[in-house]
Order: structure tokens, then C-alpha cells, then sequence
């Protein structure tokens, strides 16, 4: 192809944000859904604690393993009660905060670090390559939730403390993506370009590499942000994540188990929470997996007919 | 009823894509005969394939359509038959073979059995397919066949697998034989050598052959005949002889104008100075030299073209005076002071005085930055050589300056065609005002209409602006209209160097002849002359 | 290849030294190890006891060389719990995650090919698109929810398998079944991107034009080429089958090696979650080495 690739791509008269990234994913509608749904699991996470607060935690002895789809008690206990007479709705509203911030801490932190360490091992190319590297093969070297169980064994099962081993745990997915990238693009022409020019290595990193590696990076952390919320919840469950009265849903389902074969809800209800939300941010993550890659992007522009 | 062996006619394909529906080919007819060569001639988006792979049903339907048209095959209209009726042609009467073999083999079987298999996939038996497999390989001159049939496509070299692909092609000896640019990535030396075991096969099994080219010289070598296309149209048809003489399209004449190695030879200046003094420079990875000792001068002003085949260490050298790696051994002598030496701070003061135009514009910007923030990138690194106030005005100068427009500024590099993409490289690399410029391949990508272009841009620039060039390229004619001087590579050595008549005319060196024998000319007289010194050269 | 065997050979020792060092310094810098150690019952005389018979109180650098020691010698020490050779114990609950794990990665990868190759051969359709959906509930579901509820509907309501232990065949069905689930959404994924891929690619343009039938060119020449980054994934799957071995184990009251180490854990029996920590780092180098193997088999780029 050597010689003819040049002009084989066509000079395309229009520029590619023109639609916006909002068009796009009106192109989309199962991400469209998606991101209406996270939008407003966000916004519980944020206020639903000031707002129904009170309402979470008030006990009601005559509603207790209340049955769901009824208005007889107040809109509040339309999806039933929990084993104290509490209502579900509120009580799933308020623990999308422990559920998400966790998942939100331990997926900054990890990208943050991982991506750090990324760089410094992609273009360092050195002895402190190797070292980060062998560092990354030690976490990936055992099964993540077992290394999580084993930490908080060890340490106190704490919201901090969870957040610091699903980072931990986490950062080698950002770290061994960061590296993968940066040593593909180190190599590209416009990067050896810069550095004829006499750019530093500084501006080389954040001006020519990371724009063109953080797509990738963002579109893994969506994804990945399902999966630290399916580990945190799955250790809850275990009784080895976030203990009460702190709730968070992968809890609520451990505390319904047991009234599984009297009171279904109290286990499906949060359990359904987390499945859409997982599910939301999948499609969410492939929506940008094709909206971020600019030779992708057509398949949006030209309104998913051929998506 | 068709006349011809394999008839094309008026024939239309169409492709439907974001940007709407494209014909690709247009109401094209053309036929081939027994022994007899077509060549197919165009440049990229011409459309030059798209009947061929219409032929032997590689276009997926959708994105693709045939519009109308007919395919006459030995009789049969191939469009009315059913899927397994041509599949059943495919290999056994009509057989093709594509550019870059390496993707074109399956990296994960052996070459014995990828040749076998197109015996066996017509129902041969497998002992038949094998010893044919054997015979083939043989025939084709790959050292060692019995050892190589057991290996696998990525052990051989580029030629030999071109060998390859067209052994297992003619296995079941078919009617025609469809080529798709079979030489384009191969070394010149490498290209003759497949073209002429292209015709002895064709002399003995008398298929008929579609040379699908963008290459004039091709045409020239091998051709009965010529298709010439344009933007998916046939615009004129004829002998190579009438094409090239007596074009009556103007489509043709400029392809044929554009064709490098026509103009006047330059005569270097000797009084000047040496800017850049090369001695002994070494390059060596682990076992492998790259680079065996280069020693040269470059001097102010002047185009030095840097030449060899892939391997031959051109690439290397250039990488090293830029410090894009580090050297084995040897000096680099820019204006007295050693490049290789400097440390980080002094090498980054002397960037400014040396850029570079790299090969594949496509990659050589980056895609997220605007024309603009691309060319302006060089003062926010280099800080005093413009003030930031001035920086537009500059922008907009130095992109009239190499034929494009102020309003190009502001747009992103996927906007443009692969010729003004090395138009924006060029402007880049003038912003800082360098002594030289090293141009790394950097026309071997374009058409050849656009290669010209670029080419006489960058002569313009030279005679404007007194700026040096080291121009490095795989392929002689291109260097002959614009460098002074000339350097052969070879293997990591430099096998002559001299001024670029001398070298042309008067070339002393058994490989430098060589290669110059083995260049194809456009023109169909000249080339017959030059085949039978190569003839003569290789006896 | 036997250059490549032993590159992952010392790299995955440098993995394993990492993590007794990182087990050893966690348990030995935060805090009381005796707290560890012992149930939370035990009495300060038996801590202090403890402490001596272990030599706790020595420096940590020393601690750490008797540690290695007896690991070099295989002595991970009693289970408290049960009184045996802590190494014993986890042998034998690893033998049963081990059955279950091959039976259910065999059924997914089986499962994921055969779907996958399907839906890229005729992607757009309406089978491809069913198989999409499909992947992406196995990816996203939440497999300790999915167990609870299958255990109500097919256990208790529809009474066909039993809720827990082992036994029969039958109860094998849900175990399997729920950690089957996850690894097949996402190999599914890139089974069909990945055969995608090679479908487009010059190759099978060639295969084409010698006239080879659609079967082989699915079968023969794509299939093997798109494996390559099918493979990768299964290892990591593979691996990660552990983390639902926990879940579905303890839910499913399995006696494997994960529903081990969350009762360990539970009875702060430190020797066996020690013991259990080796094995599977083992179990999971041995595997990372089959999987490079297959590689090699594969493509004979690896092998030179």
C-alpha cells in the first residue's frame, strides 16, 4: 500500500465535531438510555442522602417486609420494606452514595496512578520501567476480589480503606493500557516530528501522547467502573465490604438473602439497581469506544444506520 | 456473443458510505485474450481494481453494488451464475495475485500448504497438490523448495514471497491471470526480477494477463496494451506506444509530464562549504549493522540525494545525524561542532538549523492538532525566534508559501488530501528557518502526479531560500531533476557517491548499473533498450 | 520457547515473592499479629504465648527470614480450625474449584466460539444481535444476585436442583450455570470482534480467489488467526473465575478453595488463608503457562 495510502483517505469537507458529542449519542439510543440512567443514579448519589435521608433509616414495625406495588403506605414504599419496616425505594436512593463513591474513589485513583505510572514506564523505557512493571505483574498475578478479601482481612473494612484496595487492585489495567499506548504512539511519525522540532519530553507527553491515549483510557474506565462496583457489592455481600448501618446496595441484597423465600424484594430490588447500572455503563463505554475514535466516528455522523 | 477470452462491459459498481454513494466505476469495458498483457493504468480513487475484484467476486455486497453491466467469461455472463459456479472458476481458469503479499498469506500455515490448497480446494487430490506445490516452488526460484514449502509467509523476504503468491496462483495453470500492483512494494532490483518471471510464465502457459499499475514504467515493461482510468472512468486505451506518444487525453499527458527523471541535470556548485561533515558513522543492532561506517560532506545549499533499496541503511543514517538514536561510532560535523557528542541542551539550540519532512504525511501530523497549533507548534518551542503577536501573520505566509491557502489554518490534517498533508509537513518544517531540511522518503507515498508537485515545491524552496537538502529515496529517477549530488547505498555501506550526472551517465560501480538498469522508464522505446542491457548485465 | 517458559518462570517467582512479602508485612506492621493469628476470643495469656512460641517478639527482618524458611520447607503450618496441615486442608478444597473451574471454562469457551464465530459470519442479523444483548448482561451482571435468584426460582419454587452442597450431579447445575455467565459475555465479545477482524483481512481476500468454499475460509483460515486475542482472554478469565468461585461457593455452600478462604477469613484461621494464597498464585502461573503454549501452538510467529 505504500504508495498509494496518502491518498486514499479523501479530504472530507466537514469537521468532525460539528454534531457534537450530543448528537452522537442521540444516534445511539440504547446509550442515550444509558446515560439518562446514570445521570439520574448520579444525582441520588449526590442529594438522595439530604433528601430522603430520614426517610431511610425511620422504622415502621407494621410495614416490615412490606410487599411492594402498593400505594397503602405512601408512595414511598411502593417497592415494599426491608425486615425493620423501612422503605426500599428511599433506602436504595441513599446507598447509591456509598455504592458510587467508592466506585468513583477507587476508579479516580487507580486512573490517576495508573495512568502516572503508565507514562513514566512507557517513556522512561529504564530500569524504573521494569521495576513498575514487575510491581503491575505482582497485583495481576492473583484473582482481584481474592486480593481485596485478603487486604481487608487484614485491614479494617472501612469506606477508605475499600476504596484504597479496589484502587490498588484496579491500577494495573490503567498502567499496562497507559504503557501498551504510549510505546505505539512514541513511535509515531508526529511524535519523532516534535522531537526534531526540540520539544521536551514534558510537552511531548501531554501535548503529542496523552490526548491520543486518553480516549482509550476513559473508555476502559467506564468500563471498569462496572466492574469495581460488581467487586465492591460482591465483598458487601460477603460481609467483608462496607459494614452497617453504612448501606450500600451490593449490602442490601446480603441483608434481603434471608428473607429470600418470604420477601423476595428485599434482595431483587438492589440487585436489579446494580444490573442496570453495570449494564448502562457498558453501553455507555462502547458508545465512546466508537464516538472518541475519529476513523469510528461515522458510524454516529451518519445517524446508526449502518451501526 | 463475447469475441474476447475475458470481456468487461459497461460495467458500474457503486459503494454506499457515510458520505453518500460513490461510484467507484462507471460504465467500463475493456477485454483480455490468451498471451495476450492488459495493463490496467491509474492512480489512487481511479477505480483501477474495482472491475478485478468484481471478477472474481470479492465485492461484498453491501457496501458495494453492481450497478449494471457483464462479465464475459469464456462464453458465460459471470454476473448470471450462481456463488459456487464462480467460486468454482476462482483459481482454476482465473487465478489473481495482490500487492503486499505479506498480509496476503495466512501468517499461520505454511506456504507448501497454502499453494497445495488450491489444488485441493478443486477437488484434487492431496499427494497431486503437494509434488505440484513442489514443482511450483522450483519453478518460481525459491532457494531450497523441499525446506521451503515447511516454512511460513513471515521467513521469506518481500520478493520471495511475491514468488509465492504467484505460484500458488498458477498451480491449476488458469486462462487468465489478474495482478494488483504485484511489484509496488518491492526494491526496484526485486520489481524487474518478478515482472520478467511474470512473462516467462505467461510465454509458457500462455495465460492472458491483467496488469492492474500505477506505474508508467510497468506499462512500459511489460504491456500489450493499456487501460488508462481516471475517477473510476476509462479515459484512453491503446498500445504503451500510442499512449505514451500520441496521448490524446489530457489526463494521460499530464500522468505522462509528471513522470520523474525527464528535466534538465543539475551541476553542483563546487566552491561551496560543508555544512555537515559525516565521518565514519556506525550503526549496529546487536549482531546486525545496520550502517557499516558513513563518511560525507553536505554542503550549503546544495541537495544531496541519499539512495538504496529497503536495508540498505539510508533511513538509519538520517536517524542518527537527527539524534533520533543514538550512533555506534563516528563524527557528524555540523558546522564544526559533533552532533553525535552534544548534550540534550545544545543538541535542542541546533534542532532549529536541521528539520525534517518525514514519509507518510498522514502520520507525520498529529491528528489532533490544527494546522495552525501544527506549524506555530516550532515557536512555542523555540521561543525567540517569533514574537507570539506575529505568529498568524506567519502562519498564513509560510502556508501561501507551499500553495495553500490562509483559510487552511484552522482546519485539522484529516481534512486534507495525502499532498497538501506533505504540504503543511514542509511549512512546519520551515517555520524555524533550518539550514537543512532531511526528507525522508518523502514523495515515495504520493501519486505520481502529486510527487511531481511536491518535488518542484520543494525545488522552489531550495532556489528561494538557499536551504540544503538531504533527500533520501528508494527510487533513482526521482532524485535525477533535483539533486546535485548523489549517494548509493547499499547495505548498510555507501557503495559511490558523486555528482548527479556522473552518476547517471557514468555510473562505476557493478551495483549502482544495476539499479539503474533495473529502473523502468516510461517510455516504451527506451525501456526496450534498457531491458536488454539489464538482460546483458545479468547473463 | 524454553527461553520464554523460563522468562515467566522468574517473573511470576518475582510476582509470588511479592506477595508473601506484601501478606507478611501487612500482617506483621498493623497491628498485633497475635490479633490475627488467634480467634478473637483467645486470652492474653494464650496471646502472649503465642507470641513467644512464633518469636513475634524478635525483629521483623528475622521473623521474616524464619517465615521463608519454613514456606521453602512447604510448612505453612496447623489450621487452627481443624487441627491439620494447613497446606492439607486448602489440597483438598482446591481439587473441587479446580472441577468446577475446568467444567465451566470448557463450556464457555466452547459456548463463546461457537456464538461468537456465528454472529461475526452474520453480523447485522438478528442472531448476532440476540448474541450481543446477550454478552452484555453476562458482562454486567452482578453474579452473588443472580445466584440468590436462581436459587428461589429453580431451588425452592421450582424445587428441580437442590439449594446447596454436593453430592449429585444435580448439584453441580447452578454453581456452573451462574459462573458460567460473566467469562461467556465477555469472550463472547471478542470472540466476534476479533473473528471480525480476520474475516476482513487480505488473507481471506486470497483464500477467496483461489476459489476456497465459505466453510474452510471460516473454519480453517480465520478461526486459528482470530483465536490469538481470544486466547489471552481466556487466561485472564480463567483467572478471574476465582473471584466468582468465592461468591457462588460460599453462596452455594461448595466446598471449594474460594468458600475456604471467605470462612478462614470469617474464623481468622491465618495459616490456611496463607496456604490458599500459594496454591491459586501457583494454579495460576501453571495456567499462564498453558496459555503461552497454546499461543506458540498457534502462531508460528511465537515459536521463532
Amino acid at each position: 500500500m505504500s504508495a498509494t495510502t496518502a491518498e486514499t483517505t479523501p479530504a472530507k469537507p466537514t469537521p468532525p465535531a460539528k454534531r457534537g458529542y450530543l448528537g452522537m449519542l442521540w444516534a445511539d439510543k440504547f446509550a442515550t438510555f444509558a446515560a439518562i440512567f446514570l445521570i439520574i443514579v448520579v444525582f441520588c448519589a449526590l442529594f438522595g442522602p439530604l433528601l430522603l435521608g430520614d426517610a431511610a433509616s425511620g422504622q415502621n414495625l407494621r410495614a416490615r417486609n412490606a410487599a411492594p406495588f402498593t400505594l397503602e403506605r405512601g408512595f414511598l414504599y411502593i417497592l415494599g420494606g426491608d425486615a425493620l419496616g423501612r422503605p426500599l425505594l428511599p433506602r436504595i436512593v441513599v446507598a447509591a452514595q456509598n455504592t458510587i463513591m467508592v466506585a468513583a474513589g477507587a476508579v479516580a485513583a487507580s486512573f490517576l496512578i495508573g495512568a502516572t505510572l503508565g507514562l513514566i514506564a512507557g517513556y522512561s523505557r529504564k530500569i524504573l520501567s521494569e521495576v513498575i512493571m514487575r510491581l503491575a505483574d505482582v497485583i495481576m498475578s492473583f484473582p482481584s476480589l481474592l486480593l481485596a478479601v485478603i487486604v481487608l482481612y487484614i485491614l479494617e473494612p472501612s469506606v477508605g480503606n475499600l476504596i484504597i484496595v479496589l484502587a490498588i487492585t484496579r491500577i494495573p489495567i490503567y498502567l499496562r493500557t497507559t504503557r501498551a499506548e504510549v510505546l505505539e504512539v512514541r513511535e509515531r511519525m508526529f511524535v519523532q516530528a516534535a522531537q526534531v522540532m526540540g520539544a521536551s519530553t514534558f510537552r511531548i507527553v501531554f501535548r503529542h501522547i496523552l490526548p491520543v491515549i486518553l480516549p482509550t483510557l476513559v473508555t476502559i474506565a467506564t468500563l471498569d467502573f462496572a466492574f469495581v462496583m460488581l467487586a465492591e457489592s460482591a465483598l458487601s455481600f460477603l460481609g467483608i465490604g462496607i459494614q452497617p448501618p453504612e448501606i450500600t446496595w451490593g449490602l442490601m441484597v446480603s441483608q434481603g438473602r434471608q428473607y429470600l423465600t418470604s420477601a423476595w424484594w428485599l434482595a431483587f430490588w438492589p440487585g436489579l439497581v446494580i444490573i442496570l447500572t453495570t449494564m448502562s455503563l457498558n453501553l455507555l463505554s462502547s458508545w465512546m469506544r466508537v464516538a472518541l475514535d475519529p476513523t469510528q466516528r461515522w458510524r454516529l455522523e451518519i445517524g446508526g444506520k449502518n451501526a | 456473443m463475447p469475441d474476447h477470452l475475458l470481456e468487461v462491459r459497461n460495467l458500474s459498481v457503486r459503494f454506499h458510505t457515510a458520505q453518500g454513494v460513490v461510484n467507484a466505476v462507471n460504465d467500463v469495458s475493456w477485454h483480455v485474450d490468451r498471451g495476450e498483457t492488459l495493463a490496467i493504468l491509474g492512480e489512487s480513487g481511479s477505480g483501477k481494481s474495482v472491475s478485478s475484484s468484481a471478477i472474481m467476486n470479492l465485492i461484498d455486497c453491501p457496501p458495494g453494488e453492481i450497478h449494471s453491466g457483464e462479465i464475459w467469461f469464456d462464453g458465460k455472463d459471470l454476473l448470471t451464475l450462481s456463488e459456487e459456479e464462480r467460486r468454482a472458476l476462482n483459481g482454476k481458469r482465473i487465478a489473481m495475485i495482490f500487492q503486499d503479499p505479506l498480509s496476503h498469506l495466512n501468517p499461520v500455515y505454511t506456504v507448501g500448504w497454502q499453494i497445495a490448497e488450491t489444488v485441493t480446494a478443486h477437488g484434487r487430490p492431496g499427494q497431486m497438490a503437494r509434488d505440484r506445490a513442489l514443482e511450483l516452488v522450483r519453478r518460481v526460484g525459491i532457494p531450497n523448495p523441499e525446506a521451503a514449502l515447511k516454512k511460513y509467509p513471515h521467513q521469506f523476504s518481500g520478493g520471495q514471497r511475491q514468488r509465492l503468491m504467484i505460484a500458488m496462483a498458477l498451480a491449476l495453470k488458469p486462462d487468465i491471470l489478474i495482478a494488483d500492483e504485484p511489484t509496488t512494494a518491492l526494491d526496484v532490483t526485486v520489481q524487474a526480477e518478478v515482472l520478467t518471471l511474470l512473462e516467462e510464465l505467461q510465454a509458457e502457459t500462455g495465460m492472458g494477463l491483467v496488469l492492474i499499475t500505477h506505474d508508467l514504467g510497468v506499462v512500459a515493461e511489460s504491456a500489450d496494451r493499456v487501460v488508462v482510468m481516471e475517477g473510476g472512468k476509462i479515459v484512453e486505451t491503446g498500445t504503451p506506444h500510442e499512449i505514451y506518444h500520441a496521448a490524446k487525453h489530457p489526463y494521460t499527458r499530464k500522468l505522462i509530464a509528471a513522470a520523474p527523471g525527464q528535466g534538465e541535470m543539475r551541476v553542483p556548485d563546487e566552491t561551496a562549504e560543508p555544512i555537515l561533515s559525516c565521518r565514519n558513522m556506525k550503526k549496529s543492532y546487536g549482531a546486525f549493522d545496520a550502517l557499516k561506517g558513513a563518511s560525507f560532506d553536505l554542503m550549503a545549499a546544495e541537495t544531496l540525494a541519499v539512495v538504496g533499496e529497503s536495508g540498505s541503511g539510508k533511513s538509519t543514517l538520517a536517524r542518527l545525524i537527527l539524534r533520533l538514536e543514538e550512533a555506534s561510532g563516528g563524527e557528524a560535523l555540523w558546522k564544526g561542532q559533533d552532533l553525535l557528542q552534544m548534550s540534550p541542551r545544545e543538541m535542542g539550540k541546533v534542532r532549529r538549523q536541521i528539520q525534517m519532512v518525514f514519509q507518510d504525511p498522514t502520520q507525520s501530523l498529529n491528528p489532533r492538532m490544527s494546522v495552525h497549533d501544527i506549524i506555530s507548534e516550532a515557536w512555542v518551542i523555540h521561543r525567540d525566534v517569533l514574537e507570539k503577536r506575529r505568529w498568524r501573520d506567519r502562519v498564513v505566509e509560510l502556508l501561501e508559501q507551499v500553495g495553500l491557502e490562509a483559510s487552511h489554518a484552522g482546519r485539522y490534517p484529516h481534512q486534507f488530501s495525502g499532498g497538501q498533508r506533505q504540504r503543511i509537513a514542509i511549512a512546519r518544517a520551515l517555520a524555524l528557518e533550518p539550514d537543512l531540511i532531511i526528507c525522508d522518503e518523502a514523495v515515495s507515498a504520493l501519486d505520481v502526479s502529486i510527487q511531481a508537485q511536491v518535488i518542484e515545491l520543494l525545488g522552489r524552496l531550495r532556489d528561494e531560500l538557499g536551504i540544503a537538502f538531504m533527500f533520501i529515496a528508494h527510487d533513482l529517477p526521482v532524485v535525477r531533476d533535483f539533486a546535485d549530488r548523489v549517494l548509493v547505498m547499499k547495505s548498510g555501506d555507501i557503495v559511490e557517491q558523486g555528482p548527479v550526472r556522473r552518476i547517471f551517465e557514468d555510473p562505476r560501480e557493478g551495483y549502482t548499473q544495476r539499479l539503474l538498469a533495473a529502473g523502468l522508464d516510461p517510455d516504451p522505446e527506451v525501456q526496450r533498450q534498457r531491458r536488454e542491457a539489464r538482460l546483458k548485465l545479468t547473463a | 520457547m524454553q527461553r520464554m517458559i523460563g522468562k515467566r518462570a522468574i517473573s511470576s517467582l518475582i510476582s509470588l515473592f511479592g506477595l508473601i512479602v506484601l501478606v507478611f508485612f501487612l500482617s506483621r506492621l498493623t497491628g498485633d499479629p497475635s490479633a490475627l493469628f488467634l480467634p478473637v476470643d483467645a486470652s492474653e495469656e494464650m496471646r502472649q504465648n503465642f507470641r513467644e512460641l512464633h518469636g513475634l517478639n524478635d525483629p521483623v527482618l528475622v521473623q521474616f527470614g524464619h517465615y521463608l524458611g519454613d514456606l521453602v520447607r512447604g510448612d505453612f503450618g496447623d489450621s487452627l480450625r481443624k487441627a491439620r496441615p494447613a497446606l492439607d486442608v486448602v489440597l483438598e478444597a482446591f481439587v473441587w474449584t479446580l472441577q468446577l473451574a475446568v467444567i465451566t471454562m470448557t463450556l464457555v469457551t466452547v459456548a463463546a466460539i461457537v456464538v461468537g464465530s456465528v454472529a461475526a459470519f452474520k453480523v447485522g442479523t438478528k442472531f448476532d444481535r440476540v448474541a450481543s444483548l446477550l454478552s452484555l448482561i453476562g458482562a454486567s451482571a452482578p453474579d452473588f444476585w443472580i445466584a440468590i435468584v436462581a436459587i428461589v426460582l429453580f431451588s425452592v419454587n421450582l424445587g428441580w436442583v437442590p439449594t446447596s452442597g454436593t453430592g449429585s450431579v444435580w448439584h453441580w447445575i447452578l454453581p456452573i450455570a451462574v459462573l458460567f455467565i460473566r467469562p461467556f459475555g465477555l469472550i463472547l465479545q471478542v470472540v466476534r470482534g476479533s473473528m471480525l477482524t480476520a474475516l476482513g483481512s487480505p488473507y481471506v481476500k486470497t483464500a477467496r480467489a483461489k476459489g476456497v468454499k465459505n466453510r474452510p475460509i471460516i473454519f480453517v483460515h480465520t478461526l486459528r488467526n482470530a483465536m490469538l486475542p481470544v486466547i489471552t482472554v481466556i487466561g485472564d478469565q480463567a483467572a478471574a473465575l476465582l473471584n466468582g468461585a468465592v461468591v457462588v461457593e460460599t453462596i452455594f455452600g461448595f466446598p471449594g478453595v474460594g468458600k475456604l478462604m471467605i470462612d478462614s477469613i470469617l474464623q481468622r484461621d491465618f495459616n490456611v488463608i496463607l496456604a490458599a494464597i500459594m496454591v491459586t498464585a501457583l494454579a495460576i502461573f501453571l495456567m499462564n503457562l498453558l496459555i503461552d503454549l497454546a499461543y506458540a501452538l498457534l502462531d508460528p510467529r511465537i515459536r521463532t
